[in-house]
């Protein structure tokens, strides 16, 4: 029964990681007040301006979660525990959420500030870069079917793919600076203090909702890692007690597990 | 040096293989013919535009052809155990990866030898200028892709890796070889081959970065 109970306060959500979701919850609504209402719009872009107290949180979260990967790689390749595997595998899938989110808003930015949806700019290609490897990442994630396997494999692309980010940038910098340069954002020195409070708040509250999603995936992740090994060798101590004819299912476990 | 050793007979084995079935000669190139041909045919027959456009479409069919040669190099070992058997040799599983790399970098450049041959015939593309400049380009970026394909062929391993998903996750990762290659290819045959220092720099730097993530990220990837 024991064991039971502990698996089922393991399916749930602990303390920390609901807190966690709470402030996080917290930050970006109050990022959304602060970006909305509170800083004055721009003074060349006006209300447009206002997407950068999303966007530029979650390009950080992107180049921050894409390290984490690399880090979490490194330590599982050193240490071969499955929860650096665990942690570069959430940290991959949220940090493709969030540099998606990044590409997209920039083009909803680019639109009506450039005029256009999309230039060739270094920063924007390497964005695009990074986010078809880490796709290409999560891609290879669902090849193999041994656990130990993929963890190795996706280890060595994780290493791999953020070693190679520095070259990537360079060479379309390069690549770039042979044309006309493009019209980069110089926004820092002329942005108001409340502007700089937004953007600085929208990057906290960002940094808490990764950790939560990267919380909340990890626990998920444990969950399907103990579903496999349960499906592969069903347990066996409930049945080794001398049995009653009633034939219970053993369906407890399921319905907690719905719930 | 035993590294160099066994490296060397692991590439003389995939070489010999390849000598042996003649794939990249029979399908790899080809296969890039074709591309080149479908190339022009989509850029219309205006004689400037595919002059300019020459040394892209030609770094493209050498990344497009180098994808299928990768898979290849591993496909080998994929029948009859020979992986399994390759696993319990004992050789440092690094000479395994350079080996590799070496066979594939040998035959993408005899394959390079004949793509470049057909574009100047196809796209009036001068060689003239800067024949170091050109050469050095191709060597480091073939090392290059080379070692980004030997390093992830061996994903090709799974059976469903070898549709989409090994060039998804190769050719994102060697685009600085395309870039640096096609600018300093341009740089070479429009007689500005001067200023394509920079972008055989950042080739060096590439196949350094990739040859030594390789070797010591490879025997992870083998291990079993």
């Amino acid at each position: 029964m024991s064991t039971a109970e502990r698996m089922m306060g393991r399916l749930t959500a602990r303390r920390g990681e609901k807190v966690l979701g709470l402030l996080a919850a917290a930050g970006v609504i109050a990022t959304a007040v602060l970006g909305l209402w509170v800083t004055p719009p721009d003074a060349d872009e006006g209300n447009v301006f206002r997407i950068i107290y999303v966007h530029v949180p979650s390009a950080w979260l992107a180049y921050l979660s894409f390290f984490i990967v690399f880090a979490a790689s490194v330590a599982y390749l050193a240490t071969k525990r499955i929860r650096w595997d665990r942690l570069a595998a959430a940290s991959a899938e949220v940090g493709v959420l969030f540099i998606g989110l990044t590409l997209v808003l920039g083009s909803i930015w680019a639109k009506p500030t450039w005029g256009i949806w999309w230039t060739w700019d270094p920063r924007l290609t390497t964005t695009a870069v990074l986010f078809l490897i880490y796709v290409g990442y999560l891609a290879v994630r669902r090849l193999p079917d041994s656990p130990a396997k993929r963890a190795r494999w996706s280890a060595a692309i994780g290493i791999v793919a953020f070693v190679d980010v520095p070259i990537v940038h360079l060479s379309v910098t390069w690549w770039r600076s042979q044309h006309q340069a493009p019209a980069l954002l110089h926004v820092a020195p002329r942005m108001a203090a409340s502007m700089a409070a937004g953007l600085l708040v929208g990057v906290a509250a960002f940094t808490l909702l990764y950790a939560y999603l990267v919380t909340f995936r990890l626990r998920v992740g444990r969950l399907e890692d103990r579903a496999i090994s349960e499906a592969l060798s069903p347990r066996l101590e409930p049945r080794s007690a001398p049995v009653e004819p009633p034939p219970t299912p053993p369906a407890p476990k399921e319905v907690s597990a719905r719930g | 040096m035993n590294l160099l050793r066994q490296s060397v007979a692991m590439a003389a084995k995939d070489l010999r293989i390849e000598l042996r079935g003649r794939y990249a000669l029979s399908a790899i190139l080809p296969f890039a013919g074709t591309l080149l041909i479908v190339f022009g045919l989509s850029l219309g027959p205006g004689r400037t535009l595919l002059q300019e456009t020459a040394p892209g479409l030609l770094w493209l069919a050498v990344l497009f052809a180098s994808v299928l040669a990768f898979r290849r190099a591993y496909e080998a070992e994929g029948e009859d155990g020979a992986l399994e058997g390759l696993l319990l040799a004992p050789m440092d599983k690094a000479a395994v990866f350079l080996g590799k790399a070496a066979a594939v970098a040998a035959q993408l450049l005899a394959l390079e030898v004949a793509v470049i041959t057909l574009v100047v015939g196809l796209f009036d593309l001068s060689l003239g200028g800067a024949p170091f400049v050109l050469a050095g380009a191709f060597v480091l970026g073939t090392v290059g892709l080379a070692a980004v394909g030997s390093l992830f062929g061996v994903l090709a391993e799974s059976p469903r890796a070898r549709e989409a998903i090994f060039p998804l996750l190769v050719l994102p990762l060697a685009t600085p070889v395309l870039v640096a290659g096609v600018k300093a290819t341009s740089l070479a045959t429009t007689g500005r081959g001067g200023q394509a220092g920079g972008w055989l720099g950042l080739l060096v730097a590439f196949d350094l970065v990739f040859l030594a993530a390789g070797t010591l990220v490879y025997p992870y990837l083998l291990e079993d």
